[in-house]
């Protein structure tokens, strides 16, 4: 403590460390978050496009609740609810969860989508030639769909990295959590604020270029 | 041989065969005519199981299509069917568009696949096109990589729905040359036309459909120019 009194610290240097620490959770929970999320969200997708009336209802009334409540409301919810339960878990876990279930409700809408997008005159093509459901899936659904959609599924990594902010609702310490912290120690909330966006930036642009190149190379 | 005995189908409520009975023999060209939602296409949907049917029997060399013990997928790989729409798979190539269905459901090997591809694409004229993407090619082209993709399957049936149809007048020439090479290599073809003179030129047999029903079916001169159905009359007067 200076001798004026100051209970607030500079920033410093070792600052900016902890505030890269936090940046790679960010990255951490929303990557494990995008993939699962992902994965089943195309399970969910194929499901609300070829699964039968009673199958498509369930389906649909289920991600209707997930992407009707807010995703800070299901976090706390959630994460109370395992404590109560008994079962506590990280807030990593807890919010990874969560973030998954989410993006899977996001996901599942673009899958559908991309599976509906493939014109089904291409699909008797690829039956008539003896291909199986499967091989029909294979090589002629995911490949032609997936072009279709790809934007719109980058689109949904990059909301969901920015959605994963709302994890610090529940303790876990990613970026935004951090500048918090920082900011409480320093008050140089300005300044933290804008390290802050930049790592967001960061972040989010090489996803949205690579996602870019990935569309051009499959335009040709 | 492929044999239709007494089929029955519909769509909901719509009855769109009613009954058709048909044998197409070994080397056989039958072309089927008939005014639109007279059922021809759906009937060739029905011969390789694409659309099931309601009633009867349909069988191709003795295996019966719709038996649900059948193994369609294997089927389906003795009968090449060429859509109205040519249905190139957009991510591929034309070499990778024919050889996709011989690796991936014959099991040939990469190598093999694309040999034969390549062979085929070469019989259909399109063999300086190997590494194009079908958005680079004419409708024309595109049917007869539609052909080539067929063919690659080393079919012994092969069914046309209206191939010429969705071509510009000036592609349909080279489509029909390529129809008419199949059926002087022998091939047993069903195909669905509009078009008289190949009917005329390339056919054994014509079949007029109508409403569901085969009206008139005999030689193809026989057919065409000495009809002895009112409605096949009324037909031919106002195609020609």
């Amino acid at each position: 403590m200076d001798p004026a009194g100051n209970a607030f610290t500079d920033l410093r240097w070792v600052d900016l460390l902890f505030l890269g620490e936090a940046a790679i959770r960010t990255i951490q929970i929303s990557a494990v978050s995008i993939l699962v999320g992902t994965v089943i969200g195309v399970i969910l997708g194929w499901m609300l496009a070829s699964g039968n009336i009673f199958v498509r209802l369930l389906v649909n009334s289920l991600l209707d609740v997930f992407r009707s409540v807010p995703l800070i409301i299901q976090l706390i919810l959630f994460d109370s609810f395992v404590s109560i339960a008994g079962f506590p878990m990280p807030a990593f876990w807890s919010g990874t969860i969560v973030l998954s279930v989410y993006t899977a409700a996001l996901v599942a809408m673009v899958a559908r989508a991309g599976i509906e997008a493939v014109d089904p005159n291409l699909r008797r093509a690829a039956r008539s030639l003896g291909m199986g459901y499967w091989q029909d899936m294979r090589y002629i659904v995911w490949p032609v769909g997936i072009r279709a959609v790809f934007p719109s599924w980058i689109g949904v990594s990059l909301s969901v990295l920015k959605d994963s902010a709302l994890v610090s609702a529940i303790g876990y310490i990613e970026l935004l959590r951090a500048s918090q912290i920082l900011t409480t120690k320093t008050q140089e909330s300005f300044k933290i604020m804008l390290l802050v966006g930049l790592f967001y930036f960061l972040m989010s642009y090489p996803i949205s270029k690579a996602g870019d190149y990935i569309e051009k190379k499959w335009q040709q | 041989m492929i044999e239709l005995k007494n089929i029955h189908k519909s769509f909901g409520d719509l009855k769109v065969l009613k009954g058709i009975d048909l044998k197409v023999k070994n080397k056989e060209v039958l072309s089927v005519i008939g005014a639109s939602g007279s059922g021809k296409s759906t009937m060739l949907y029905c011969i390789n199981g694409l659309e099931p049917i309601q009633g009867g029997s349909i069988s191709v060399d003795g295996v019966v299509v719709n038996d649900k013990a059948t193994d369609l997928n294997k089927l389906r790989q003795k009968i090449g069917m060429v859509f109205q729409q040519w249905n190139s798979f957009p991510h591929l190539t034309a070499l990778e568009n024919v050889a996709l269905a011989p690796r991936v459901v014959k099991g040939l090997s990469k190598n093999e696949a694309k040999e034969i591809a390549a062979k085929q694409l070469a019989h259909v004229g399109i063999g300086d096109k190997l590494d194009v993407y079908p958005s680079a090619l004419s409708g024309g082209q595109q049917q007869r990589l539609a052909i080539a993709r067929a063919l690659a399957m080393e079919p012994k049936y092969m069914l046309f729905d209206e191939a010429t149809s969705a071509l510009d007048p000036e592609l349909v020439g080279e489509v029909l040359d390529t129809m008419r090479m199949l059926a002087s290599e022998g091939m047993t073809m069903i195909v669905v036309t509009h078009e008289m003179g190949f009917a005329r030129d390339v056919s054994d047999r014509v079949a007029f459909f109508h409403e569901g029903r085969v009206e008139e079916i005999g030689p193809a001169k026989t057919v065409l120019s000495s009809p002895k159905s009112e409605y096949l009359q009324k037909f031919l007067a106002k195609v020609h």
